[in-house]
């Protein structure tokens, strides 16, 4: 029989107050198999490891239980602890009596009897534990980034950096996200444009990096350290390498299609580049647009090209990478003005939202620079601007803060009162959030000093009035009713996650919470990581967030893959499902059961084998297996009775 | 050689088991050959004062079928039990219980309320009820006492081997009767005349990942010869089921029952089954997953038919 120790934690008072530590050290000292129990006031402090260790050694255990915290906080410290006085990490346990025991409870006996309980209860775990090593597994030392946003450019950069290759895939013809369309930044009001375009363009000629612009992840298989990815590169209509941007073609092109990097505020033609500064620098044909490709009606572009770069002919291509960690930069997209029905559907072309208002603010955008409404290209005297356009909505739209609209706003408000030094902005607002360096202090200029009206409340309707807008709304400081004909109204409409992630995710298996954007592996210790080993996330693809975080994220997420690229081996923990070839019958329940695709069928010998590398451990595919042939290491059936059956006191 | 002395009882079972002994055909000879019946209700004319008078030990062999729910039964059982050398719990109710383990979800009161009350074709207006003891005037009628609880035979004496089945198969029977005979016994406890595997091992149909939308009964529909019958929607055992039975209901076109009990490592067979189906159910919402789980009309029957005193559960609680 094992040899067992069991270590009593006293957790200060946590654990102590409520749980009798001495009657359970002195119970469990009785307990078959227990040949050493002692307590302690911090197990986990220096003194405590220590008091284990020797305790291991002079014992000679062959098994211990910590009674402490949960398993999440220390479990490590002790395996740690007990590896190194030559104690198999695995034959260290938890027993929970602080979250579980002692914080849950006020009776002393109670507790105190329940903390006995778990203890045995672990013991029984325990004594039928395996000592068990962690799989090495080898990696490829290459990442791929999913999305060219800042967030994806800056963790590319960082990775490639240190000398790593990276593969960079952007769905759109160019990339730089939705930084590109900005005009000026807050809180600093420097140029998006001025401050983006170098990265970008070092991203084009950093010889470690691979752009695939135009191109989507179409299928991610392996596991981490080991990925192999399958990406669709639409086909652009113009060779890559031939095109040099000289725009010739566009001066023929007898197709003119509303720009989507203007959001439609400008135009394009059906071949075009999305603006002046995109990277790759290539153009691109609007398959949907353009009259040359189906049936063939036009060639002019290609009439004209020098350099011979059109090809009408050209396929969608599948280009497959094996990389070995994955960074999701997939970004946002606005919430479609359509859906805030009471703001005028989205079909008032005078109610515009905050992308729009960039273009319009910037100076190479469509009026270059100056505000002009789309109506009729008048500049508007009065603008109102509407925070919250869908946030902060739970009943009807987003429950949350698109977190960066109040500061975007005031931004707007701003700029707008320096474009238009006449014209009056109103901004109607529920709280205004500015937290952020330097972002009060921008508040504080935008509201007091540049003339902004601020009026705290909601605006409950839109409507056409004659030539102007008609905005309906509550001043709740001074329970008034407002009314404001304006000539132009901004919505700062909430940030939902990227058109088409949903499906990526799902795809790739991430986990999104409820609104669709993705989860970190912990909200405070983990922020960069996903639960899905070998993914990293960054940016706005984890919920809103302006450019400074989405750059420091992005540069969290670039080190997390460094520190995993410069490991020798990577080691995936061995708790994980095995199969018992003599008792499975092939019934392949397992294969649905196994969200990591973890399961795989054996032809010859009609068994489902475990891929131990894409294994997670969640158990789901023990709990399915009705032959009782899977088990997981460590908690098997077995382990699950005895430690149940101690539990029921039987 | 000596012959050994072989003997056959029936306690609460159908009947069966008793007769799958001459499922192994013509092998009888071989078998009688080597053995002489001692006792064999269905078929030879002993008494039980002649097993009573009988050495204890001096029995090679029991094969014993049934449940144990009477007196007798559990009289029988330990009688044997004192009598043989090798005491095999044979068959499914012997082993688990069986089918009329399933009275375990209500008691004596609620079957003899039942069977001499309320079925539409009895009429006892004065509520008479067997009695163990019944003054006559010849002298004293006596019946066994009729039990609360099912009980496995393992539940009531100690026994060494058990052959599952409803009722085992003639060509395990003789296996194990072949091991007995060339004193080839394995290990005091096992499962014999079974495999290790479950019946999908057996099961000839072409099995994919399974993702259920919907259950159906078998007698609604004309099921695919060639595919698994769950992928069908017609429930099956046979994944949580012991193999050794060749699959037999399959082949017909008939779900498993799971009538070999548990794989060696399931310790309830039913809960597995729960757990298992619970896997590969296709729906999100807990409106559709009731909506296909209500299509089960009769769970404790379908999932423990034929082990609930073997199972965790044993049997529903008493007030
Ligand atoms: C009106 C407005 C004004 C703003 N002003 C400021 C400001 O002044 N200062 C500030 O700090 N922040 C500002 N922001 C916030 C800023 O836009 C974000 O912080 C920043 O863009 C986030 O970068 P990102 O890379 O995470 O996401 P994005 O910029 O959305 O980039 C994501 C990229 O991923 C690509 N992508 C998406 N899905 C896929 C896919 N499936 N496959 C491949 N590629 C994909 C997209 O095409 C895009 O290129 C503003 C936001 C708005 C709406």
């Amino acid at each position: 029989m094992k040899r067992i120790g069991v270590f009593v934690c006293g957790c200060g008072i946590n654990i102590a107050k409520t749980v009798d530590v001495k009657k359970v050290v002195e119970e469990i000292g009785h307990y078959p198999g227990v040949v050493y129990a002692t307590d302690y006031q911090y197990m986990c402090s220096d003194p405590g490891q220590k008091m284990i260790q020797e305790a291991i050694e002079r014992e000679h255990l062959d098994g211990i239980i910590v009674a402490a915290c949960s398993p999440t906080l220390h479990e490590f410290t002790f395996r740690r602890a007990s590896e190194a006085v030559g104690l198999n990490p695995y034959q260290c346990e938890i027993a929970n009596i602080r979250e579980q025991c002692s914080w849950v409870h006020q009776d002393k006996e109670i507790a105190t009897a329940k903390a006995i309980k778990i203890t045995k209860s672990i013991i029984e775990k325990e004594r039928l534990n395996d000592s068990l090593s962690p799989i090495s597994v080898f990696m490829t030392r290459r990442a791929l980034v999913i999305g060219g946003g800042i967030a994806g450019i800056q963790a590319a950069l960082d990775i490639a950096d240190s000398g790593y290759e990276v593969i960079l895939v952007e769905k759109e013809p160019s990339i730089g996200g939705h930084m590109a369309q900005l005009s000026e930044t807050f809180p600093t009001l420097d140029c998006s444009q001025c401050i983006l375009t170098p990265k970008m363009v070092e991203i084009s000629h950093h010889p470690k990096i691979k752009l695939l612009a135009y191109s989507e992840v179409v299928n991610v298989g392996g596991y981490v350290g080991n990925f192999n990815v399958k990406i669709l590169k639409k086909p652009r209509y113009v060779k890559e390498d031939l095109c040099n941007n000289c725009g010739e073609c566009f001066k023929v092109c007898p197709v003119v299609v509303p720009n989507e990097f203007e959001r439609g505020l400008g135009s394009r033609y059906a071949i075009y580049i999305p603006f002046p500064q995109a990277v790759p620098s290539i153009c691109t044909i609007d398959a949907d647009a353009c009259l040359g490709l189906f049936p063939l009606a036009c060639n002019k572009c290609k009439e004209v090209c020098e350099p011979n770069a059109v090809d009408y002919d050209m396929k969608p291509e599948i280009i497959e990478e094996t990389v070995g960690a994955i960074v999701v930069a997939t970004g946002y997209d606005l919430l479609p003005s359509e859906e805030l029905k009471e703001y005028g559907n989205g079909r008032n072309p005078d109610i515009i939202d905050g992308l729009h208002f960039e273009r319009l603010l910037s100076a190479s955008g469509p009026t270059q620079g100056v505000i002009r409404r789309p109506s009729d290209g008048k500049v508007p005297k009065e603008v109102v601007f509407v925070q919250c356009a869908g946030s902060r909505d739970p009943e009807k739209h987003l429950p949350y803060c698109s977190k960066f609209c109040c500061m975007y706003t005031a931004k707007h408000a701003l700029l707008y009162k320096h474009r238009v030094p006449d014209g009056q902005p109103y901004i109607f607002y529920i709280d205004v959030r500015t937290a952020g360096k330097g972002y009060e202090e921008f508040y504080h200029r935008v509201s007091e000093q540049e003339g902004v009206v601020y009026l705290r409340g909601k605006v409950s309707k839109i409507f056409q009035d004659g030539d102007g807008l008609m905005v309906w709304g509550v001043d709740t400081l001074t329970g008034k009713k407002v009314e404001i004909t304006a000539d132009m109204v901004v919505l700062a409409t909430g940030a939902v996650p990227a058109e088409g992630s949903k499906k990526l995710f799902a795809n790739l298996k991430l986990a999104c919470d409820e609104n669709g954007f993705l989860s970190e592996a912990h909200p405070k210790l983990r922020p960069v990581e996903s639960l899905t080993p070998g993914f990293f996330l960054a940016g706005a693809a984890q919920g809103p967030r302006d450019i400074p975080e989405t750059v420091a994220q992005a540069g969290g997420a670039a080190s997390k893959v460094i520190g995993m690229f410069s490991q020798e081996m990577l080691l995936h923990d061995p708790i994980v499902a095995v199969v018992d070839e003599n008792l499975c019958s092939g019934c392949k329940i397992c294969i649905s059961a196994c969200p990591y695709d973890a399961r795989e069928f054996d032809e010859e010998k009609n068994i489902v084998r475990v891929n131990e590398l894409l294994c997670e451990g969640c158990g789901a595919c023990v709990a399915a297996c009705p032959s009782g042939a899977t088990q997981q290491q460590n908690i098997t059936d077995d382990q699950i009775r005895e430690m149940v059956k101690v539990v029921l006191g039987e | 050689m000596a012959k050994l002395k072989v003997a056959l009882y029936w306690a609460a079972s159908c009947g069966g088991c008793e007769i799958s002994i001459l499922d192994i055909g013509a092998k009888i000879l071989d078998f009688v050959a080597g053995a002489e019946i001692v006792f064999w209700p269905c078929a030879m004319d002993f008494k039980y004062h002649h097993v009573e008078a009988m050495p204890d030990g001096s029995i090679d062999l029991t094969l014993f079928n049934g449940a144990i729910r009477t007196s007798e039964n559990e009289y029988m059982a330990k009688l044997f039990r004192r009598k043989s050398k090798v005491l095999v719990a044979y068959g499914s109710c012997a082993y688990e219980g069986g089918i009329p383990g399933l009275a375990n979800v209500t008691d004596r009161e609620g079957i003899f309320k039942r069977v001499y009350d309320t079925t539409p074709s009895t009429k006892n207006p004065k509520g008479i009820r067997p009695q163990t003891k019944t003054k006559v005037p010849e002298g004293e009628l006596r019946l066994p006492e009729f039990y609360d609880t099912v009980k496995t035979l393992a539940q009531t004496v100690d026994v060494d081997y058990f052959v599952p089945g409803c009722p085992p198969t003639g060509e395990r029977t003789w296996e194990v009767l072949e091991a007995i005979l060339g004193n080839n016994l394995p290990e005091k406890g096992s499962v014999v005349g079974a495999g290790q595997k479950t019946v999908c091992d057996e099961c000839p149909r072409t099995k994919n990942e399974k993702k259920i939308k919907a259950f159906v009964r078998p007698h609604l529909v004309i099921p695919d010869p060639d595919v698994c019958l769950l992928e069908q929607g017609i429930f099956c055992a046979g994944f949580a089921t012991r193999d050794g039975c060749g699959a037999q209901c399959i082949q017909v076109n008939m779900p498993c029952r799971g009538c070999y009990g548990p794989p060696p490592k399931v310790i309830d067979q039913g809960a597995k089954i729960v757990s298992a189906l619970g896997s590969i159910i296709d729906a999100e919402e807990p409106e559709e997953i009731n909506r296909i789980l209500d299509q089960i009309p009769n769970p404790i029957g379908y999932f423990y038919r034929f082990g609930l005193p073997y199972s965790i559960l044993r049997r529903r609680v008493i007030k």
